[in-house]
């Protein structure tokens, strides 16, 4: 997928102009938020659900190495095999391999987003395969060939018109309105897919180390639908979605859930254990796990491995103000929101993604919601400092630093400097006690007046007074 | 008495001289002395939020030597408070000659509202105020710093004042520091969906405990023409609210 972050800014203008976007941002995210404040606060121990997870996910991320293989070994027992992909090219040549051997002709695909990372969908047609998106939201945005613009509701930038109008196009009419026939025409187009399907793709939520297992949950059942009627299923999954027990499974089962949409649990919880065993009544004949690197192993050890705890569960974007204004498309890549602030440059590069860390105002709603915890304020904040490092912030801004940190440093000039602004400003402010215009301040007086100071510092007036 | 020494935050000592003698006021009547010295200038918080990590690191030593010696260093702000709170310890964590001396800061180091409730132990001002108020809970100091009941709990006693809440008061305004600057058109926006909520109150004043926050909000109220005053929260505790308000003018 093609990176669209050094565009930030300007797709972010065109967001905020467009009052469709609006209405399906504000709709959607609301019930996210409020169904996942009504569940958390119905759940005392919510937060220690949150502590356990960070822990269970910290130990992984130490023993990363031990899991994986303990994972790999239990998915061969099970008749299954393990891929490694060391970046997006891996994945994409070890699924087509697969693909071509078993003479896949139609590929069902249920939610993914390292498949969508790793830009799977464009390879699988450039050979010439039918791909078909099994999520329904997905499956929206394949129909209006776009990008997800959020990592478990892909489509929320649609309204349900758009969404009519896309189905009459690819489904020919009479053309649906209400969502429940525009669900149930969604249902029977796909229903004949699973069937056709030669090779059924899915991502994995988490990866158990002690059984092999991949497992996935949808409110849809389309991922159980993609796994078990096609003949060959694949998984593509980070290294970092391992967890060692089942036991675990359930406490990630529950934070997830509650966080992500704001339901005690998903409708279809599915687990997947090698292909299918002799006396099974259905499943696929060949079982293949992807586990996709493509720069994780790189944050480990370092700065940002807290980021790799991250259980794709979408709470930060629901919950940032940022992204409520502009959507997920701004972004520019696969991951939105503050999530994919941090992966997005960590995975793509600094140089690319100037503007990611940076539209934020460091509010820290993200974190609070995070169910396990990663700090992304300050991961964010890291990136700044690489940025600065690096020379690749804006030379007007380190300018400006510069003479900002020169003053500062020095008391007695600072005070001289804010008792000149004090004077100058109120005198512009005039009788209204505001500024309209201001030179070098076009981003604050664009949209707002600049209330004019009192006229003399706090500092010159209380030692003034005191003496 | 405990001394306590009272930082000025920027913003504050250009912009509000008021909001600093408001400060000083509520700290004496709880029984403090306030000192203001003078080698003080920014936090560095700018400079931290930009990644100019090595600025931050100067102003910071700059501040902790200025303020060695208080029992306390409050401020009218949880964004300056929490940047001295949580962020100075972390900007020296390898240096074995700083950290200790940032650490010492840190822990005497509060926001003035959480300050006079939790360690001076106030409950209640000797304050009156006539009209409505909704408050917007600033994001440093709310998530960084707990700041939340306080400043509700001494509202509560100022006589004649109504509260009333907002939705969403815990959702930012859309400031975030040179956000606002960098990224109007979306700060913006931000801005008027809190200025929406705040709106649907119909409460005649807005107050908060951050300035930042609330001269954005103020500016943008002045260039919709909205008439909704803005005050920092404790202006109306000190009883000092009584002229114009942010982005008034002289009445």
């Amino acid at each position: 997928m093609d990176v669209s972050s050094p565009r930030f800014k300007e797709k972010a203008v065109i967001a905020l102009a467009n009052p469709t976007l609006r209405q399906a941002l504000g709709q959607s995210r609301k019930g996210f938020v409020n169904k996942r404040a009504e569940l958390v606060a119905a759940l005392p121990e919510f937060e220690a659900l949150r502590d356990q997870a960070r822990d269970v996910k910290d130990h992984v991320l130490e023993n990363l190495d031990h899991y994986l293989e303990r994972f790999d070994n239990a998915v061969t027992a099970a008749g299954g095999h393990v891929h490694w992909a060391r970046d997006a090219e891996e994945a994409r040549n070890i699924i087509l391999d697969i693909c071509e051997r078993v003479q896949a002709r139609t590929i069902t695909k249920g939610k993914s987003m390292v498949s969508e990372e790793v830009n799977l969908n464009a390879a699988l047609e450039a050979r010439g395969y039918t791909v078909v998106e099994t999520d329904l939201g997905e499956y929206i945005i394949q129909l209006a060939k776009e990008p997800p613009s959020h990592i478990i509701a892909p489509a929320i930038h649609k309204t349900k018109e758009q969404v009519s109008e896309l189905f009459e196009a690819a489904h020919g009419g009479p053309r649906k309105t209400t969502v429940a026939d525009l669900v149930t025409e969604a249902r029977l187009v796909l229903r004949d897919k699973y069937f056709k399907a030669d090779v059924g793709i899915t991502g994995g939520n988490y990866l158990v180390a002690e059984t092999g297992s991949s497992i996935i949950v949808t409110n849809e059942g389309n991922g159980d639908l993609t796994q078990t009627l096609a003949k060959v299923h694949i998984v593509t999954s980070g290294i970092e979605r391992i967890v060692p027990t089942l036991e675990d499974v359930s406490l990630f089962l529950r934070i997830l859930a509650r966080s992500a949409t704001g339901q005690e649990t998903e409708t279809y919880t599915t687990l997947s254990t090698g292909p299918r065993r002799p006396g099974d009544v259905d499943g696929p004949e060949e079982f293949h796990v992807v586990l996709v690197d493509n720069g994780r192993s790189k944050m480990l050890g370092g700065k940002f491995q807290d980021m790799l705890r991250c259980i794709r569960c979408g709470a930060c974007m629901n919950h940032c103000p940022v992204y409520g204004a502009v959507g997920g498309h701004a972004y520019g890549w696969v991951y939105p929101g503050p999530m994919g602030s941090v992966l997005t440059p960590l995975f793509v590069g600094l140089d690319a993604t100037y503007d990611l860390p940076n539209a934020c105002t460091l509010n820290g709603r993200c974190q609070s919601v995070c169910p396990v915890r990663i700090p992304l304020p300050e991961l964010l904040r890291e990136l700044r400092h690489q940025q600065h490092q690096r020379g690749i912030s804006p030379p007007v801004q380190r300018r400006a630093l510069g003479v900002w940190r020169f003053v500062a440093e020095r008391p007695g000039l600072y005070q001289f400097a804010n008792r000149l602004a004090a004077r100058a400003l109120k005198g512009l402010g005039g009788r209204d006690g505001r500024l309209r215009h201001l030179p070098f301040a076009g981003g604050w007086t664009a949209l707002r007046d600049l209330p004019a100071p009192e006229g003399k510092t706090f500092l010159e007036l209380w030692h003034t007074r005191k003496t | 008495m405990p001394r306590v020494g009272l930082y000025a935050t920027c913003l504050m000592n250009l912009f509000r001289p008021t909001l600093g003698f408001a400060a000083a006021r509520l700290l004496e009547d709880a029984g403090c002395t306030v000192e203001v010295p003078l080698a003080q200038s920014c936090c560095g918080q700018p400079g931290y939020n930009s990644g100019d990590v090595e600025a931050a690191r100067a102003l910071a030593k700059q501040l902790i030597a200025a303020f060695e010696g208080f029992d306390y260093v409050v401020g009218p702000s949880g964004s300056c408070m929490a940047t001295l709170r949580h962020d100075y310890p972390k900007l020296f964590e390898d240096d074995p000659d700083w950290r200790p001396r940032a650490e010492a800061l840190a822990a005497r180091s509060h926001e003035l509202l959480s300050f006079l409730t939790d360690v001076c132990g106030v409950t209640a001002v000797n304050a009156a105020y006539t009209g409505t108020v909704t408050y917007h809970d600033s994001c440093s100091g709310l998530r960084g710093l707990g700041v939340k009941g306080q400043p509700r709990l001494l509202l509560g006693s100022v006589e004649g004042l109504q509260l009333t809440e907002m939705q969403d008061a815990e959702v930012c305004c859309g400031f975030g520091g040179t956000f606002c600057v960098k990224y109007p058109e979306i700060s913006g926006r931000m801005v008027d969906d809190k200025l929406a909520k705040v709106a649907a109150t119909g409460a005649d004043t807005l107050l908060g405990g951050d300035l930042g926050c609330l001269m954005n909000m103020a500016g943008r109220l002045r260039r919709q023409g909205a008439k909704l005053k803005v005050f920092h929260t404790a202006e109306v505790l000190a009883g000092m609210a009584t002229g114009g308000g942010i982005g008034d003018g002289e009445h």
